[in-house]
């Protein structure tokens, strides 16, 4: 939407020249009111169904208005004019830019959500938008057609006029859709392909897979025996064959994960901070770990994951590793979705499975997770000096020293080992030959706008 | 009858109260809650979120509140969908489960009392074992492995069926059998026992000796009697198809209730929950009302308002 932008020399203040032909789908221009509009809704206390409010956190007195009980005229974002924007930040955020392509920094026209709070339930006149597709149906948990917008500011370049969403709660389903010509796209990120297909896929060459940021790991309760020691959970991190477990189970050629942040996000985490599948150092660790707790040996564990064929079946295979390279046993403790989030809230667990995708593209995303105990942290693990970094890395302007920064915390956190990293996911999706430019980015999202398709 | 109608829906209201005071002390002994994500929001947001949706509010209140909405039929909104209220849910996913529902129960009547005198007729003979191993394999086949069977069948290797979704009759020819497969081998086995019992009474034979055809005992005379063990298990059948259908809409993409129903409960959508809970209770107590007095119609020697153990 933004034309151009300019930053303050502090990093401070962002202020962004709306494109002049940008105009919503009934005809009014996009303005620098309707994102502050939209902005202060979000982080006015009186609208609670804003779970992602957080993410505005960033602006200078955002937190405060939602929750400090602040004044919302003193949050920094000010519409100049017509087409300018001025966003003022507590403090400098090198990830500010992608920030705003999330979905929360969205705008919305005020003139038509004010006093219309039920504007964009449902497919009518108010469900007024500005991208290159408008919506032109939606029959709820069944199907949505999206149209090309004709006033979309760059609407040369969009080529399809129609795209079809079908919402099929079975995997297989689709699949079978897909193979009879029914779907033009199947799998990640709309939806996923089934665990049992993926090797025939495989096979025929036909699977896509491409790297996706986001970390699957198992969390140790630092609180509860064994795992408040760190031999110990370096024992364990080191005793899992990831390759195996990404070679036989997951197979969508996900990569190793030695590290916190994703490969797709820093490159050189493809080495890591340790060998995959370390057996004598793991040993090593584990002797080390039992003499400091002074143990004869290893007590049975628990191992706990939410209800889900995968999880199940990398569990089982963790379970099998680390009772031949550790000698110990271990239990598997299956829970569904809701009271496992339960139970890991209330550390509840020894060992338990974890993932977190990126919400924008930045390593950020993954060590601000850890910074203290509580939200997404169940490992009860907290360390002084890593929150340090993080806070300091937040007012960091050089992007090379930042970085820095952020690499030293993450040695930190993997040098104390809260966590086990199983790997880093992909997306693995199907689709016709004929669908072209349709690509898949790291965050998970799908842009139809370059998307044609050729005959 | 007005009197025993009464009753029976005092009956109605007093299983409708137990119902949804179960369904409450579960739900809310059940951990986690709608807004748990794995995403957490700081504890400020959710506070808002949970006072907004009154979660607060003391457990009794709670209680009495959806005690209420629940014989208001007035369930409020959706935790997890946005703005959707529970009774938009309901009347928007209800028609097509209603629509597969009544279409699986017309097969499953058909085919299996079809199935059932048949092989009652040609007793031990090729018939008869032809639908009795019909009958079995439709016993024994969940109904999911028949879907995937039929879609494998019609729309895959014919391709005369479309896989999945519900946009046509055509659409609904394939969930409706797969969800009828189990119902109708049950009332075929049904049907054949209970005719094979009535072929040997003494007034079929009487009938016979008066010279009727084979024809006419068998449908006028025969099937009427035959025909009372189906109807009193309609209300079950009723019962297990509506509540059944859940993985028959989820491998076909079907948006039918039987799906939202199981899914609130892992959503732990307490709204969802209540509404669809109390709506199918209300649906199945009312079929079981009607079904009992369908039965006193068919067979007059039955009288709904008499005691019972005095038929």
């Amino acid at each position: 939407m933004a034309e151009t932008y300019d930053v303050s020399d502090d990093l401070l203040t962002y202020t962004f020249h709306l494109r002049e032909d940008a105009v919503w789908s009934n005809g009014d221009p996009v303005t620098a009111g309707d994102f502050e509009y939209a902005w202060k809704w979000v982080l006015n206390p009186d609208n609670a169904d804003t779970d992602y409010a957080y993410q505005m956190y960033v602006i200078k007195g955002a937190q405060a208005a939602k929750e400090e009980g602040g004044s919302i005229d003193e949050v920094g974002v000010k519409a100049i004019d017509e087409k300018t924007l001025e966003v003022v930040l507590a403090q400098p955020t090198p990830y500010f830019l992608d920030l705003t392509a999330f979905y929360t920094y969205y705008p919305v026209n005020q003139k038509v959500v004010e006093g219309a709070d039920d504007w964009a339930l449902n497919v009518t006149d108010t469900y007024v938008t500005n991208g290159p597709f408008l919506i032109e149906s939606w029959k709820h948990k069944d199907q949505i057609v999206l149209k090309k917008n004709a006033d979309y500011w760059d609407a040369d370049t969009v080529k399809l006029e129609t795209i079809n969403m079908y919402m099929i709660d079975d995997e297989n389903t689709s699949l079978e859709m897909f193979n009879n010509g029914e779907l033009d796209w199947a799998g990640d990120p709309t939806d996923s392909l089934p665990l049992s297909a993926i090797p025939s896929l495989k096979a025929d060459g036909s699977l896509n897979i491409s790297p996706k940021a986001g970390v699957y790991y198992y969390a140790f309760n630092t609180e509860k025996e064994p795992f408040n020691n760190v031999n110990i959970r370096k024992a364990f991190a080191l005793a899992i064959n990831r390759e195996g477990i990404i070679q036989s189970i997951t197979q969508r050629e996900e990569i190793p994960a030695m590290a916190l942040v994703p490969t797709s996000i820093w490159e050189e985490n493809a080495e890591g901070y340790f060998k995959d599948n370390d057996l004598e150092t793991a040993k090593e660790y584990l002797a080390t770990g039992l003499e400091e707790l002074g143990l004869e040996k290893l007590p049975a564990i628990s191992l706990s994951y939410n209800t889900a064929e995968a999880h199940a079946a990398i569990a089982q295979a963790v379970q099998d590793m680390w009772r031949q390279n550790l000698g110990v046993e271990v239990t598997l403790s299956n829970e569904e979705w809701n009271v496992y989030l339960d139970s890991m809230g209330s550390g509840n667990f020894q060992v338990g499975r974890m993932g977190w995708i990126a919400d924008f593209n930045d390593a950020i995303n993954f060590i601000e997770l850890f910074q203290s105990v509580g939200g997404n942290n169940y490992t009860n693990w907290e360390s002084e000096e890593y929150s340090k970094l993080i806070e300091q890395s937040r007012t960091e302007t050089d992007p090379d020293a930042r970085k820095g920064i952020l690499r030293q915390a993450e040695a930190i956190f993997m040098e104390d080992m809260p966590i086990a990293p199983i790997y880093f996911y992909s997306n693995a999706w199907l689709s016709k030959d004929y669908v072209k430019d349709l690509e898949v980015s790291p965050l998970g999202e799908l842009q139809f706008k370059w998307v044609y398709l050729a005959e | 009858m007005i009197k025993y109608l009464l009753k029976r829906i005092g009956y109605i209201i007093l299983s409708l109260f137990l119902i949804i005071t179960v369904t409450f002390i579960l739900m809310k002994a059940a951990p986690g809650g709608p807004f748990a994500s794995e995403r957490a929001s700081t504890p400020a947001i959710e506070a808002q979120m949970n006072e907004a949706y009154g979660f607060n509010d003391p457990i009794h209140e709670q209680y009495f509140s959806y005690l209420i909405n629940a014989f208001t039929f007035d369930f409020g909104p959706s935790f997890k969908y946005v703005g959707q209220e529970v009774t938009e849910i309901i009347g928007r996913s209800f028609p097509y489960s209603l629509i597969l529902g009544l279409e699986a129960i017309f097969i499953a009547i058909s085919i299996g009392v079809l199935l059932g005198v048949i092989a009652a007729v040609k007793h031990n003979k090729f018939g008869d074992y032809l639908a009795m191993v019909i009958a079995v394999l439709g016993i024994s086949v969940p109904s999911f492995i028949m879907a995937a069977i039929l879609q494998y069948i019609f729309a895959i290797y014919l391709q005369v069926l479309p896989i999945a979704r519900f946009e046509s009759f055509a659409h609904t020819i394939l969930p409706a059998a797969a969800l009828a497969t189990t119902p109708l081998a049950f009332i075929a086995r049904l049907m054949r026992s209970s005719m094979l019992d009535v072929l040997n009474r003494d007034y079929i034979k009487t009938a016979k000796s008066k010279g009727l055809s084979e024809r006419v005992v068998t449908y006028k005379h025969a099937l009427r009697n035959a025909i009372l063990p189906v109807v009193s298990y309609l209300g079950p059948l009723v019962v297990s198809i509506l509540t059944g259908s859940f993985i028959i809409e989820k491998i076909f993409g079907i948006p039918g209730l039987g799906s939202e129903f199981v899914v609130s409960v892992t959503n732990r959508d307490y709204t969802v929950i209540m509404g669809t809970t109390v709506f199918f209770s209300v649906l199945l107590l009312v079929s079981i009302l009607i079904v009992d007095l369908i039965y006193g119609l068919i067979d007059p020697r039955i009288n709904v308002t008499s005691k019972e153990g005095n038929k």
